[in-house]
């Protein structure tokens, strides 16, 4: 009797694992995604490694140069204070991706937490859990990030807190309807019958099953947070000086875009450049990991 | 649906009172009051402030009377622009706002739904391609880049199209509604293509081919239906974004709007008008949702049965 369980444990184990080996073989035929995946490589250790490789220290000045146009000594050129734009744009990706990533985990951690239980327990925690759900998603969200920065000052960790607490609702309601299908599910009656504890079935079926969308809806999430920042930096609500991030660069860019238009257009490549590469991994992934929602 | 609709409104109430519950205690612990401004005043000027605005009282009384006053629709004075009501404010921005809202809107339906059904009849072709690699660049194209860029392009090096003002010249409606439409053409097309996809693949419309129907008769007269319901259903959400925009394209295009205000009123920590704006916005925001899931559901009959079903 014990030999037939063990074999489908087994089964179940190789099945699990080329799902990974699936969506791995579907990426890698995918370009655009492949793109975005070396673009986000790139952009992760560059930002890591940015004091060492950076060409020049962040806080270099040359008012005598002030700015010039992109050349070999100052490859995007200089701004108005003679600062090296490649070292200004390497330093600001820096926080505009720790924003992105920080801000990311924050409302990752909230919504897998709420969805998990909402799902998990159902009836009336499910019920009431979801209407606040469905309360929040009603309320002006950009309007109260706005408000928040201005009440508690222009402050680095209140950003992510705010953003990440505006982010969650979505993911929430993805795990929260991913568990609740799957507790459902054939293999999980079977695993249930099979005698296994409430955690081993979370552990070995629940988690596993739920992770595909959540990395898919992960990966955009964190361009929409960084689109945010970007968003609240150019107001002058977001990040501030001596900080910098994409946003602000592109703000000072702005006001002098007549007179020196790289110093508008380099930030606004980065941005756009790392949004684009991770819009197009997320989509890539999502075709790759979750068979239902592929795009055709 | 009417009864749906009063279901709706009833429910929108609680969220409101949320909303100006929340502002308000927020903007209440703000640290500094509103009148500690970068000059010395003597303590008896801020005290006559305080009592002119009320500030004296304790804080629950000050709730409670704001809370009369907004179901009043009065939002009070403004903090900064001494003489003037927020409602005044809001009445003088409110008309451009709309008006910018509604042309960006304009553009986004138009050439969202255009490039969508355009690239959904033939997937996976140029005729596909291009459209949606043009909708993901427009994503990825923030409205306070996109801006500066056209200003740049069409304003100054091409000097075709002013570059700031709201109806003073003309022409100068054209480059910020076309910054806010954007974005909003692009996630329209997507979601457009999508849903065009889903429907085109159903009986219903292999039984009009077969019945021998033209294929524009077809889609403009069964496919769109169904197809756009999510472009609907996104309307209310749009909305809310464009709200948002507006901040970033009227300071960019320097327009007198309600946007433009709330920034404002943010860096001069125009409390009452802060306030007053986000109780207004929200307002706005739960219509417009509930407005969008209606038509959604007028359109798509499994819904419409639903709800008859419920009730």
């Amino acid at each position: 009797m014990a030999e037939p369980v063990k074999d489908m444990t087994k089964e179940f184990e190789e099945h699990g694992s080329s799902l990974w080996k699936d969506a791995w073989i579907k990426l890698r035929k995918n370009h655009m995604a492949l793109f975005g995946l070396s673009v986000l490589v790139i952009l992760i250790f560059s930002s890591l490694l940015t004091p060492w490789i950076a060409p020049y220290s962040y806080e270099a000045q040359n008012l005598d140069l002030g700015a010039t146009a992109p050349s070999m000594a100052h490859w995007l050129g200089t701004d108005i204070f003679g600062r090296d734009m490649l070292t200004r744009i390497m330093y600001g990706g820096r926080v505009s991706l720790m924003v992105g990533f920080i801000a990311t985990a924050v409302a990752l951690v909230i919504g897998i937490l709420w969805g998990a239980t909402a799902g998990f327990f159902g009836g009336r925690i499910d019920a009431l859990m979801m209407r606040i759900v469905d309360i929040l998603y009603a309320l002006p969200f950009m309007i109260f990030i706005v408000l928040l920065m201005v009440v508690f000052g222009r402050n680095i960790l209140l950003l992510f807190l705010a953003i990440g607490a505006v982010e969650w609702l979505t993911m929430a309601r993805i795990v929260r309807g991913q568990v609740m299908a799957l507790r459902n599910l054939e293999f999980v009656e079977a695993a249930n019958s099979l005698g296994l504890s409430q955690w081993t079935i979370i552990r070995r079926h629940i988690i596993p099953n739920t992770l595909g969308p959540v990395i898919v809806y992960t990966t955009l999430t964190i361009p929409s947070v960084m689109l945010l920042e970007a968003f609240l930096s150019f107001l002058g609500l977001g990040i501030q000086p001596p900080e910098s991030s994409w946003g602000l660069l592109i703000n000072y860019g702005v006001e002098t875009m007549e007179e020196y238009p790289w110093l508008l257009m380099f930030p606004g490549i980065a941005l756009s450049l790392t949004l684009f590469a991770l819009n197009f991994l997320g989509d890539g992934l999502r075709d790759a990991l979750d068979p239902r929602t592929s795009k055709d | 649906m009417i009864k749906f609709a009063l279901g709706r409104l009833l429910q929108a109430i609680p969220v409101l009172l949320v909303v100006i519950t929340a502002t308000f205690f927020l903007v209440h612990s703000a640290p500094g009051g509103p009148f500690s401004a970068d000059k010395a005043v003597p303590p008896e000027v801020i005290k006559a402030l305080e009592a002119q605005y009320n500030l004296d009282q304790p804080v629950w009384q000050q709730y409670f009377n704001y809370l009369g006053d907004v179901v009043k629709g009065d939002f009070g004075p403004s903090f900064k622009y001494s003489g003037r009501t927020v409602n005044e404010l809001i009445a003088a921005g409110l008309p451009t706002t709309a008006e910018l809202a509604f042309y960006a809107m304009l553009i986004a339906v138009g050439i969202g739904v255009l490039a969508g059904v355009t690239a959904s009849l033939r997937p996976n072709t140029m005729q596909d391609y291009v459209p949606m690699t043009a909708a993901m660049i427009g994503i990825c194209m923030p409205s306070f880049l996109l801006g500066p860029l056209l200003v740049l392009v069409f304003g100054i090096y091409l000097d075709w199209l002013p570059i700031s003002g709201w109806g003073d010249i003309p022409g100068d409606k054209i480059l910020p509604s076309i910054t806010l439409g954007t974005g909003y053409a692009a996630y329209i097309a997507r979601l457009s293509r999508g849903g065009m996809l889903e429907v085109l693949s159903q009986d219903y419309i292999r039984t009009a081919r077969a019945k021998g129907l033209s294929e524009p008769l077809i889609i403009i007269k069964h496919a769109l239906r169904g197809g756009l319901i999510p472009v609907v259903a996104f309307l209310g959400p749009a909305f809310a974004g464009l709200l948002g925009g507006s901040f970033v394209v009227e300071t960019i295009f320097q327009i007198p709007g309600l946007g433009r205000f709330y920034v404002q009123a943010a860096f001069n920590r125009d409390y009452t008008l802060i306030l007053g704006m986000t109780v207004f916005f929200s307002t706005l925001i739960i219509v417009f949702n509930l407005l969008s899931d209606m038509l959604a559901i007028w359109l798509n009959p499994k819904l419409r049965q639903e709800i008859r079903g419920t009730k």
